[in-house]
Order: C-alpha cells, then structure tokens, then sequence
C-alpha cells in the first residue's frame, strides 16, 4: 500500500515576543532590543500514513494536534522537516472560510473548488451533487450573506467532501447543522474509508477515535507519546490526561498506599467495591474515587468520596472503606474499574488500583450500549369503522 | 454520481520550511484558476448593486476627461488637448495606483482565508493586479472609442509599444505587489506609509507636467537628462503618450523625448529586465514572509 501523508522531521517553533510593543513609536525606540522566547509547538516528529487509514490524532489543548493538521494542510510551513502529500487535499477546517458575502452560493463554489485546484469546467458536472448535499435547493443563486449559519456551513461541507479529494483532514467538526446533517456527514466519512481514501482526524474526543479510527496517534506538548491501534492509544491517552491533570506517576509514598480491593457480588444488582488502605500515621485530606467504564474504555460512571460527601480519614495501620454499586441500570457484560486514592488538596494520585473484570453483570438483557432503559414494544390496532 | 473513483493520487505536494523560485512560481501558475476566480470576484464584488456594473468603469474616465477638457478651454493655458495628454498618462497611472494601494491590503484583508485555507499566497496580491489590470483594459477602450470620435490624429508607429510597455509595467507591479502584501502582514504601518508615498509618486511621474519639462529643469540645474527614466513607471507612461498624444511637441515646446521608435522600445526593455530582476527578488521575500504568515494575522 503506497504512503498517502509522509512527514519527515517535521517541527514548528514559534517565535513569541516578550514584551510585545504596540505602536510605531514603540517598536522604532525597541528596534534590535525586542526579545524573544521560542515555543516549540511541535517536536520533530517523524511518521507516516498510508492511503486508505482513517487515522485519529488525539491531544489535549495544546498539544500540538492542531499544528500538526495546519503543517500537512499546508497553512503553516514547518520549521524543519518536509510534508509529503500525494493527491488531492481537502480538510474540514475551513467550512465555508473562502466564502464571499455578497457572492451567490454558486459563485462561492467556484471560488472555493479553485482553492483546491478545481477549474469552473470540471465542476460543472458537481454543482448539482454539492447543492443536493447542501440541500440548499434554491437558495444557491442567494447571496451567501443571507444564509443561516447552518446554510453556510452546510455549503462549505458539500463543497469540501463533494470535490473528489484523495485526503481529507476533519478538525472536530463533525457535528456541522441540525443531527440530521450531521448523521449524513459521518456518512459520508464513512463513504470515504470504504473508497479507500486516507482521512486525518484531529480530536480530543477518544470516542469519536474509537468510532471512526484505526489507528491514533497521541501527542503531548509536541511530542509523539503513542501510535498504533485506536483502543492501545485511548489507553495511554488517557492515562496522560490524567497524569497531568493530577500527575505524572503514583507517589506510592511509605505514608500511604492501597492495600487491597475486593469485588463483593451482594444482592442481584447490588456490587460491593471493598477498598483496603494503608497509612503510617492517622491521615487527613485524602480521597477515594472508583471509576467504571465499559470495554472500549468509555466511561460510564465515576464519583469520588467528596462528591459523596464522605471525609476519608486515615487511622494508623489499615482502614476499610467499602463502595457499595448499583449495578441495576447497566447491560449485561464485564466492566473494568478503577480505584484511586487522590490527595485532596493537590489532586496528586497516591495510588490506583485496576481491577480488568471489575464489576461483571451477568443478567441476560435485549439491546446494547451502556444503560438498559428496558425498551419495551408495545402494538396497537385500530380497527377501522365502517359508518353503518 | 462522481464520486464512486478509485483514488489514483497522481499529485505530490511538498510541505518545506523553504521553496526554491522556480518551485514557487511553478505553484502560482498552478493556481491560474484560482487566480482567475479571484480577479472575476474582484470585479464582481465591486460592480454589485449597481445597475450599469463594469460600465462605471468606463464612465468614469470619459467624465474625467470632459472636465479637463471643459476645465482647461474654459480657463485656458497647457498644451493643446490638454485632455487626452493628461488622460493618456493618468489611464497608466490609474492602473499603478489602484494596483499597489489595493495590493498592499490584498492579505491582510484576508485573514480568515490565509488562516484555513493552503494556496500560494502570492496569488492574492496578484489578483489585485489582475483586476486592476482589467480596469485599465476597459477604461483604455473606451478612451480610444474617443480618440476615435475626435480623430486624434495618433502615431501608428508607436501604438505597437503600448501592450509591450503594459505588459512590462504590469509584471514590475505585480513584483512590487507581493513585496508590499507581505510587509504588511508584519507592519500594518506599510499601507500608510504607501497611501501617502503614492501622492508624491504621481508628481514624479511626467503626467501633468510634461517629460519636456521635467528636462527643461534638469538642464537647468546641470542633472543628468535620464533622472526621470530612474521611475519605472515614466517608460510605460511615455510610450502611451507617445502614440495617443501623436507628437513629440508643440509648438516648438517639446512635451515628450524627440526620439525614435528604438529608444522607446529601449526604455521598455529595461523596464522589463527591472521587472524581472524585481520579480526574483519578491518571489525569494514573499516565500520567506509566507512561512508565519497564518500565525501574524
């Protein structure tokens, strides 16, 4: 399979000055004086992608993700390094950017298929597709200045997937219009994966890696921590989100620790969760959180014992805590759990503890997702009256 | 429906801090349509509303040139037809001002577009160009349905110069073009500066004075007579004058140079090589400007 996107290398260091001046008279009095600071956005990264990977680019804010999609949009030219795309280019960042208020629907189109190459003549046999699409009707000899915003959106998304591209970059913009529109979107990216072409998705929702992707790349202030298979990425994704929003690594610090964790099946949908921890001194300001999630690694359901509002005090030597779940609402099925002890003051992770088949549902139920909402189906027959 | 294609990804497209000249200019011929987009949107755009469109473009100068014409028989004084030497060189000088002043602007009135979208960025000042350019081709034809109209008695020896001066002007335009978009990216204080510029270039361009008397003042105080040729608009200028005003002077007044078709031709040249020249040197600034260009907007 021959590579859709090559990126070699590639970094991008933005310049940003310290002490920005305004005026000309300030930047006159400030010449060669001006300092500056570099902020590497992205580290040299090097990978490639093949024609046909739906791929999914996750991060956190300021991870670099968005960079990275301008460089192979080609918005943004790197600081180092080369980006290699073969064939047609269209990204979903741009809805509707290139658009002229005062221009009709139908002259935008052009202008906007002339930025990815396309002349008037090859799109006349597309005009009738993208206004269909757009399901713009009649309006698409309106000036796009009365447009709704949806209209407008609309228009650039029909233009942007209408036009043939071999690679196609969406920035979370899936959700475009009423769920109507948005369901025909996703259909037609899925369209595109069964034609083989190569789509990038940039993201920070690990569901819609999981729904559309097969395969992610993670990356952390500039730099590529995982890639490979969706599930594999979500993972380590995750674990580092949450090891910056409350640390890096477990301080399994002598003082405290967990101990054991114990899963009780007690009553027909009723589990017991039975924590043990450790402490050397009594402890004060700690906190107990258990999170469940399914086996695609959604999260189905967390709470921490100050939501439950429950102080977790710490006596020397070892203290019981037990989280006793109502498992009633959920499918049958096998969901991980995870136990953390949490400093409260800090948010700093003390200490976790996996439990892979957490709590185990074993109650035969119709349907699938998360929550069984016990559908039932009910029919009704109206005999129709014939006047006497 | 068209999109049931196997994709066949023929195109490579290169993302590098760095392109070379000959790459970059590859990369805005590839664009013409784009380009071509952009300049029937300009004209379009500009015209909107308005029932007589590009015919304003027209109007405009013949009503100009009825009131130096009116202006100056009424009152008297300058050459005789006054009107159509001075419209001969304000039509080229239309075509510099409009182009420069709506260049500058050209990427910065584009934020949104430069921030999302990949396109070589130097299409957008020459678009401006290019619509500035059409102007001047609507506005020069309907000066000449008037040349016609009063039998200007013009040089035919000359009139074959004038597409080769235009063309030669509007490359040198287009250089300057790009260089100005891309300083104003980084200083929003180059537009002012050439709002302002601009005015004193007109009075340094043989338009309404005439070339005889800028040689006059020359001579005068012992300059070089080619001082006025160091304006690379005065070749342009003159070679239209030349043939539409018909003669090299007035009663005994010289207006214009006393030369032959060659040396017009000369001047010509030189101004295409300095627009050559100019050229290389905007493609190699504008690719350098271009690499933080969606991040300064």
């Amino acid at each position: 399979m021959s590579q859709a996107i090559v990126v070699d290398d590639v970094s991008k260091i933005f310049r940003i000055a310290t002490d920005p001046v305004q005026s000309l008279k300030e930047r006159l009095v400030a010449v060669g004086r001006r300092h500056f600071t570099n902020f590497t956005a992205l580290a040299p990264l090097t990978f490639s992608i093949d024609q046909g990977e739906t791929v999914g680019i996750l991060g956190h804010n300021g991870s670099g993700k968005s960079t990275l999609l301008k460089c192979i949009a080609g918005i943004l030219r790197p600081t180092t390094g080369t980006i290699a795309v073969r064939g047609r280019l269209a990204s979903l960042l741009e809805l509707g950017a290139g658009f002229h208020p005062e221009l009709s629907g139908r002259e935008n189109v052009y202008i906007n298929a002339a930025f990815l190459g396309i002349s008037r003549k090859e799109i006349g046999s597309l005009l009738d597709d993208i206004i269909d699409f757009a399901e713009l009707g009649q309006f698409i000899d309106e000036p796009v200045k009365h447009y709704s915003s949806g209209m407008y959106v609309r228009l650039g998304f029909a233009v942007a997937v209408n036009l043939d591209p071999d690679v196609l970059l969406v920035d979370e913009v899936l959700a475009v219009g009423d769920e109507a529109f948005a369901k025909k979107c996703i259909g037609r990216v899925k369209q595109f994966q069964s034609e083989g072409r190569t789509i990038l998705v940039v993201t920070h929702s690990s569901d819609i890696v999981r729904q559309v992707c097969n395969r992610a790349i993670v990356l952390d202030h500039g730099q590529l921590i995982a890639d490979g298979k969706p599930a594999d990425a979500i993972t380590i994704f995750r674990e580092h989100l949450h090891g910056t929003l409350i640390d890096d690594t477990p301080h399994r610090s002598a003082r405290v620790h967990l101990d054991e964790v114990r899963v009780l099946d007690h009553g027909d949908d009723q589990v017991r969760l039975e924590v043990e921890v450790m402490a050397v001194e009594p402890t004060d300001g700690v906190m107990l959180s258990v999170e469940v999630t399914d086996k695609g690694n959604r999260l189905v359901y967390r709470v921490d014992s100050s939501q439950l509002g429950m102080p977790v005090h710490l006596d020397e030597g070892s203290t019981q805590f037990a989280f006793d779940l109502n498992v009633s609402p959920l499918l049958g099925g096998t969901y991980p759990c995870t136990i953390r002890l949490i400093e409260a003051e800090t948010g700093r992770l003390l200490d976790w503890h996996d439990l892979q088949t957490g709590v185990n549902v074993t109650r035969s139920t119709a349907g699938e997702g998360v929550a069984d909402l016990g559908a039932a189906l009910l029919r009704r027959t109206h005999p129709v009256d014939h006047p006497a | 429906m068209s999109l049931h294609r196997t994709p066949s990804p023929t195109e490579l497209t290169i993302v590098a801090p760095r392109r070379d000249v000959i790459t970059h200019l590859r990369e805005i011929v590839s664009y013409r349509e784009l380009l071509f987009s952009l300049v029937r949107k300009e004209l379009k755009v500009r015209y909107k509303h308005s029932t007589l469109g590009l015919l304003w473009s027209m109007i405009q100068p013949l009503f100009l040139l009825l009131i130096y014409s009116v202006v100056f028989s009424v009152l008297g004084g300058g050459i005789p037809r006054l009107g159509i030497w001075i419209m001969s060189g304000l039509l080229v000088w239309t075509l510099v001002s409009t182009s420069v002043t709506t260049a500058v602007q050209s990427i910065t009135a584009n934020g949104a577009l430069v921030g999302k979208v990949r396109f070589p960025r130097a299409v957008l000042p020459t678009a401006t160009v290019g619509a500035a350019l059409i102007h001047f081709v609507l506005q020069f034809s309907a000066f000449a349905l008037v040349l016609l109209v009063v039998r200007q008695p013009v040089d035919w020896a000359y009139m074959w110069l004038i597409p080769f001066a235009i063309a030669a002007l509007v490359l040198f335009l287009v250089a300057l073009g790009m260089m100005v978009a891309a300083m104003n990216v980084y200083a929003r204080d180059t537009q002012h500066l050439l709002d302002m510029l601009i005015l004193g270039w007109f009075w340094l361009t043989p338009i309404v004075f005439t070339y005889g008397l800028f040689l006059k003042y020359l001579a005068r105080h012992d300059l070089p007579d080619w001082l006025p040729m160091l304006n690379p608009i005065t070749p342009a200028v003159t070679v239209v004058q030349r043939a539409i005003y018909g003669k090299a002077s007035v009663n005994g007044t010289s207006v214009l140079p006393d030369e032959s078709v060659m040396w017009y031709l000369r001047n010509t040249a030189v101004l295409a090589l300095v627009a050559v020249v100019m050229m290389y040197v905007a493609l190699r600034v504008f690719d350098r400007a271009e690499v933080n260009m969606a991040e300064s907007l």
